[in-house]
């Protein structure tokens, strides 16, 4: 189809006065005088032949922007497409308990009674914690980095923790198992009973796996995402807003507080969001220390579970069509929840570090 | 001590501004000097001060762990790190030595398939965002539909994907595995391609389109060529990313105990043999684990800084 578009052209150039050509496409005659009048009595150059014998016109173009067009349209299919499979796939377990499966207790395969409530409260109990961790220091992270670090630090230090986020969340796991677990057995876990024993948070039995270490080791994981974000959203601060705040007599953590941080709070929801999903959806560390046992305790000593790790560790060995399709609707509501959150999170940043530079508030 | 001071001033910043609204001379500020005003600024100093050591100290603690994962992870791996964990396949259970050339192998047929899809449709959906669709509601929706797609956890691309290739051909295989991770790099190279062709100035695009090069030719040899350092980082980066997963690959790729280079057969993988055997209950699979996950983690590193090196060289600055 482009062939013929091209020996079209390559005819059609030569055989066109020079100067009407020019006059259409250019309409400045300013333009090439520049370059002297020797050039503007050439025959057609031979840049435009070459061009044009290489493919120049309207199908080539057409032709590739509905390539690139599709290829983008494929993320729309991808997203559809793990949907559709999902609910398809999770229809038996849907029909079976509907919404009960979301509030009911139950998890026993040999009877074929299903609910993920103990799932849900591992997944929410353990990022929730990893967030209580995080948040402050991937916060305090992203003040030094920005405002308090001297420019020789400030790369190697953020290099630093960008090779947090590239260790696979397995060798993280692996770690966890054979150092944190331990550590939380003979020495952390023993500390906080002593020091936090009366909120009833430590209590029963502590083998070092359980919801606790989980948390910790979520935490080490989603602290350079939410450290990196909150940096970039602070950096997007104008540096007037520091100024104007200095010249008030501030001192720095005042400059901080009122310059930096109002102005980023959006943008800091953001990104601990986003850290949120990470937590939500982190499957192979969670599964290597939070001991899978699907029941609710108050204890976070106390073994737990969550959506994805209950999918990671039972989904190749269920047997029977009910038992893989609860499985699958756990993996559906894993996904609806993330694309909720990365949803609000996204927009969140966007609203400060695309649009205008950020205001007084 | 902080707190006794703490409670002697008010707001911070609004006290020392209240004075300068009287007119009479500069005398007025001499208020500075009295005893509250003194406590006041002390206070203000020491929760600065307070501050600025609690970020010091979170930084510290970020990096605590990172280095005592690295060093551990190095003295543990470089310890059990043998020859023959690269020339061997898993011995059986019991029997000591063995190594993980399987996997090794198994890691890079899965990655290079899924690079092999997933590279190019990213890149050209960044290439649609940033040169054809720049501002067209099509195009936000692409671009947002793909940081979703990044945040979709990566255990339930492995069921998405197990449900739609593993259940219809009855077999976990390298292919299935193959597309789960290409699934994952692809928002990821979407993004940074867009991001970097945005960096390309116009007037480049311009001066080539003035020469009457068409507009597909100007996108490929004049606004990709001049972005490419910064699109090779970011599919570097998502290559890196996608290396060390292991919850897609669990139900697709599967995992084998032996050599297999088949498409259509379950392959081993290094996360996969990684987590194998961290979780088994023998002293010599722990060492094994310690091992890959010091050749993962050396793999991983090592290309994300030698991308670092690149991008820092190579990128274009300013722009626009």
């Amino acid at each position: 189809m482009s062939l013929t578009q091209m020996t079209t052209n390559s005819e059609s150039n030569p055989s066109e006065p020079r100067s009407t050509v020019r006059a259409l496409d250019v309409p400045l005659p300013s333009a090439p005088v520049t370059t002297g009048p020797a050039m503007a009595d050439l025959p057609p150059s031979p840049v435009r032949q070459f061009l044009s014998s290489r493919g120049s016109g309207k199908i080539a173009d057409q032709a590739f922007a509905g390539l690139m067009l599709t290829c983008a349209l494929s993320i729309f299919a991808i997203v559809i497409f793990i949907a559709t499979i999902l609910v398809l796939r999770s229809k038996l377990s849907l029909h079976a308990f509907g919404f009960k499966f979301f509030t009911s207790q139950a998890w026993d395969p040999v009877s074929g009674d299903f609910g993920a409530l103990p799932f849900i409260y591992g997944t929410l109990a353990t990022s929730f914690l990893a967030l209580l961790m995080a948040v402050p220091l991937a916060l305090g992270v992203a003040v030094f980095l920005t405002e308090l670090c001297p420019k020789m630090l400030r790369a190697p230090i953020s290099f630093l923790t960008e090779l947090l986020a590239a260790i696979p969340s397995v060798v993280y796991g692996l770690w966890a198992v054979f150092v944190l677990v331990p550590m939380m057995r003979d020495s952390l876990g023993p500390f906080l009973v002593k020091t936090l024993g009366w909120t009833g948070f430590f209590e029963g039995a502590n083998f070092g796996v359980g919801l606790l270490t989980a948390s910790i080791i979520l935490a080490i994981m989603i602290l350079p995402i939410i450290s990196s974000l909150t940096r970039d959203i602070m950096n997007a601060v104008p540096n007037s807003q520091r100024e104007a705040v200095l010249a008030l007599g501030a001192t720095r953590w005042e400059m901080i507080r009122v310059g930096v941080l109002r102005n980023s709070r959006i943008g800091i929801v953001g990104a601990v969001m986003l850290g949120l999903g990470r937590a939500l959806g982190e499957t192979m560390a969670v599964t290597m220390v939070i001991g899978n046992h699907a029941e609710i305790n108050k204890s976070l000593f106390a073994p737990g579970y969550t959506l994805a790790s209950v999918i990671a560790n039972e989904f190749s060995e269920a047997t029977g069509d009910v038992y893989l399709s609860a499985l699958i609707e756990i993996g559906l509501a894993l996904f609806l929840v993330t694309i909720v959150v990365n949803t609000i999170a996204r927009l969140l940043v966007w609203a400060v570090t695309r649009g205008a530079p950020a205001r007084v508030a | 001590m902080g707190s006794d001071a703490r409670r002697s001033g008010e707001g911070g910043i609004t006290m020392s501004t209240k004075p300068v609204t009287p007119v009479p001379p500069m005398r007025e500020p001499t208020n500075f000097n009295t005893k509250r005003m003194k406590l006041d600024q002390l206070r203000r100093s020491f929760v600065n001060n307070l501050v600025s050591g609690l970020a010091i100290l979170s930084t510290v603690v970020v990096i605590a762990p990172l280095l005592m994962i690295l060093g551990y992870l190095i003295y543990k791996g470089a310890s059990s790190l043998n020859f023959a964990f690269f020339t061997q396949i898993p011995k059986p259970v019991g029997e000591d030595g063995g190594g993980m050339a399987n996997s090794i192998v198994g890691s890079g047929v899965i990655l290079s398939l899924a690079s092999l899809m997933g590279i190019p449709v990213g890149i050209a959906a960044g290439v649609y965002l940033a040169e054809f669709g720049r501002g067209k509601m099509l195009a936000n929706a692409v671009r947002f539909t793909a940081d979703v797609l990044n945040g979709v956890p990566s255990i339930v691309m492995g069921i998405a994907i197990y449900s739609l290739i593993v259940m219809q051909q009855k077999h976990f295989s390298a292919f299935a595995g193959g597309v789960a991770l290409a699934i994952m790099m692809v928002p990821t190279i979407t993004r940074t391609t867009e991001e970097m062709l945005m960096t390309v100035p116009h007037a480049i695009r311009e001066a080539a389109l003035g020469l009457g090069v068409p507009k597909w030719r100007t996108a490929i040899s004049v606004s990709l060529r001049t972005a490419s350092p910064g699109i090779i980082t970011g599919c570097m980066l998502a290559f890196a990313r996608v290396a060390g997963e292991t919850a897609p690959l669990l139900f697709t790729a599967f995992g084998n105990q032996f050599w297999s280079l088949s498409l259509t057969q379950p392959i081993a993988a290094l996360p996969l043999q990684i987590y194998i055997y961290a979780t088994g209950p023998y002293d010599e699979w722990h060492r094994l684990a310690w091992a890959g996950s010091l050749v993962l983690i050396m793999l991983i590193m090592v290309s994300v800084t030698l991308v670092r090196i690149f991008a820092n060289r190579g990128v274009l600055k300013g722009g626009s």
